[in-house]
């Protein structure tokens, strides 16, 4: 009998608490936000939209090999003697023309590796995140600053270039055996060899 | 009051469908209100917002958006079910809850039929809810459903009993089944009301107020419906207008029965300082706000208890609301004759 009304005492007093519980969270703030009037704060290393900064790009596809989804296209034309391209921001000297930097973002799993093998800094990831588009070719960004026409010019460059190479380079093994026009090709191999082995020296330096 | 409308319309027939048609003017916004209130409460009771953008303030008119989205929507109706119960069953659930508005005296110049057994009305012709929603569970031919208008009658019945001794109380105290009557009987200040004129009369509105949420299917007794097990009880098979009717009845009946109490317990119509804020106009005011703050703590509780078990239902009801009921009301008839 005692038990009956202390069954009754409690299951009223337990109610009075609970009831007690959800009249405070009645006016506590709410915990939800009006998102496209009230904007979340994001945290400073909030890894969303990429970014690449192409005047600081010098198309060593380090970001496209580190990509778990194969998300980012890079393809280069190597620049030739009479065009210089100048250096990054971080004093890289640029040697590549970057005629197709794309990032298919659909694809993207925002897992940020791309970022950090970047030698220059210039991939990064935003705060942006509204995005969204209607047709997802439009996701697929293309960050190459150049034109089709600048593409053609540079490949063309570069073939005649490597083509006089090639010709130059016959021509002194046939000047070998005669043993004459040796300071031209001189030339021209030191340039070439001064550009293979300095990658290695910047990625150390960085 | 129907006097008075004879005069203004040219047939006698208008002004009684404008009588009948009264209370609906209170009904209809006020569900559309406490639909949309239900939500901000239950939304604020978990940190959240709730509607915040139909209509600009606070999402005010989401609920007249749903209502238009709902009377769009098709007509869907089972192909195996038994069409004219499935069709009829939310028009008669909402016709119970409808009718016993009836007695309900909303001011001193306004009730619908000044019946002697109003009390006993009102407890009659809402069990025509109980009927009509065993009838949509038949007609639905859903497992679910027909399970889910089983435990409603069960728990129906049940909980009729504490309901009516608890009223029954009240009558013992008053001597009138007439509630305009039992209202006028209130006049006066707050210590009129009849909560007040007699201590057990307390405990009988607290066993009202529990077995009235049982009658409504208000959480924590809401086993006819439970989303969580059985789909959604008697309703599973209703969508569109049809389901919204189910909807308008609930609401309904809970602000009937949050009325009832207001008129046996909590001095109806009066106002709460004597002739202050007073009147017939004032008496609607203080009607509905009254209604509304039972309807209030109905909503506090639901986002509160969480549901209750079959078993559990039936121990609340005939284990101690019943025997208390029954103790309560000897009580209340002893503390009369003494006093």
């Amino acid at each position: 009998m005692k038990r009956y009304f202390k069954d009754i005492w409690d299951s009223f007093y337990t109610i009075a608490i609970g009831m007690g519980v959800t009249f405070r969270h009645l006016f506590r703030k709410s915990v939800t936000i009006q998102y496209p009037d009230i904007k979340p704060e994001l945290t400073e290393r909030a890894r969303n939209r990429l970014y690449v900064n192409m005047d600081d790009c010098i198309g060593c596809d380090q970001c496209s090999k580190a990509c778990p989804v194969n998300c980012i296209t890079i393809e280069t034309v190597k620049a030739v003697p009479p065009d210089d391209l100048g250096v990054t921001s971080t004093g890289n000297p640029k040697r590549l023309w970057v005629t197709k930097f794309d990032i298919d973002i659909a694809k993207c799993c925002y897992c940020g590796l791309c970022v950090y093998p970047c030698p220059t800094e210039c991939i990064k990831m935003t705060d942006v995140y509204e995005f969204s588009e209607f047709d997802r070719h439009n996701l697929v960004y293309n960050y190459s600053t150049m034109t089709p026409s600048e593409v053609e010019e540079a490949k063309g460059k570069f073939e005649k270039w490597q083509a006089d190479k090639a010709a130059a380079k016959k021509s002194s093994t046939e000047k070998k055996k005669e043993g004459s026009e040796k300071p031209k090709a001189k030339q021209q191999e030191s340039g070439e060899g001064k550009r293979s082995d300095s990658p290695e020296d910047k990625k150390s330096e960085s | 009051m129907v006097e008075t409308l004879e005069q203004f319309l040219p047939h006698p027939l208008l002004a009684i469908i404008m009588h009948a048609a009264l209370p609906m003017v209170i009904v209809f916004p006020y569900v559309l209100f406490a639909v949309w209130l239900e939500r901000k409460v239950s939304a604020h009771m978990q940190d959240r917002l709730g509607p915040m953008r139909t209509g600009g303030w606070h999402g005010w008119s989401q609920t007249i958006a749903d209502m238009i989205k709902m009377i769009q929507k098709e007509d869907i109706v089972p192909s195996r079910s038994d069409k004219f119960l499935f069709k009829f069953a939310p028009f008669l659930a909402f016709m119970g809850a409808y009718a016993a508005f009836a007695v309900i005296p909303f001011s001193s110049e306004y009730i619908g039929a000044h019946l002697d057994v109003g009390a006993f009305y009102i407890l009659a012709v809402t069990s025509v809810v109980t009927l009509s929603i065993l009838m949509a569970g038949w007609a639905s031919n859903n497992k679910w459903s027909l399970l889910g208008a089983m435990r409603t009658s069960a728990q129906i019945v049940s909980y009729e009993v504490p309901t009516v001794v608890a009223v029954l109380s009240v009558i013992v105290a008053t001597g009138t089944l007439n509630l305009m009557t039992i209202s006028e009987m209130q006049t006066g200040t707050i210590f009129n009301w009849l909560i007040f004129s007699n201590p057990f009369l307390l405990i009988a509105f607290v066993l009202y107020f529990i077995s009235s949420l049982a009658e409504v299917n208000r959480t924590p007794f809401d086993l006819p419906e439970s989303e969580s097990e059985l789909v959604g009880g008697f309703q599973t098979e209703y969508s569109g207008m049809r389901w919204g009717m189910f909807m308008l009845t609930e609401y309904a009946d809970m602000l009937l029965v949050s009325l009832l109490g207001s008129v046996l317990f909590f001095g109806a119509w009066n106002s709460p300082f004597g002739d202050f804020m007073s009147g017939p106009v004032w008496g609607v005011f203080w009607m509905v706000s009254k209604g509304m703050f039972f309807i209030f703590v109905m909503m506090w509780l639901r986002w509160t208890l969480p549901r209750l078990r079959v078993d559990q239902l039936m121990d609340v009801c005939w284990k101690y609301l019943i025997p208390i009921a029954f103790i309560n009301l000897v009580l209340v008839a002893l503390w009369e004759m003494l006093f």
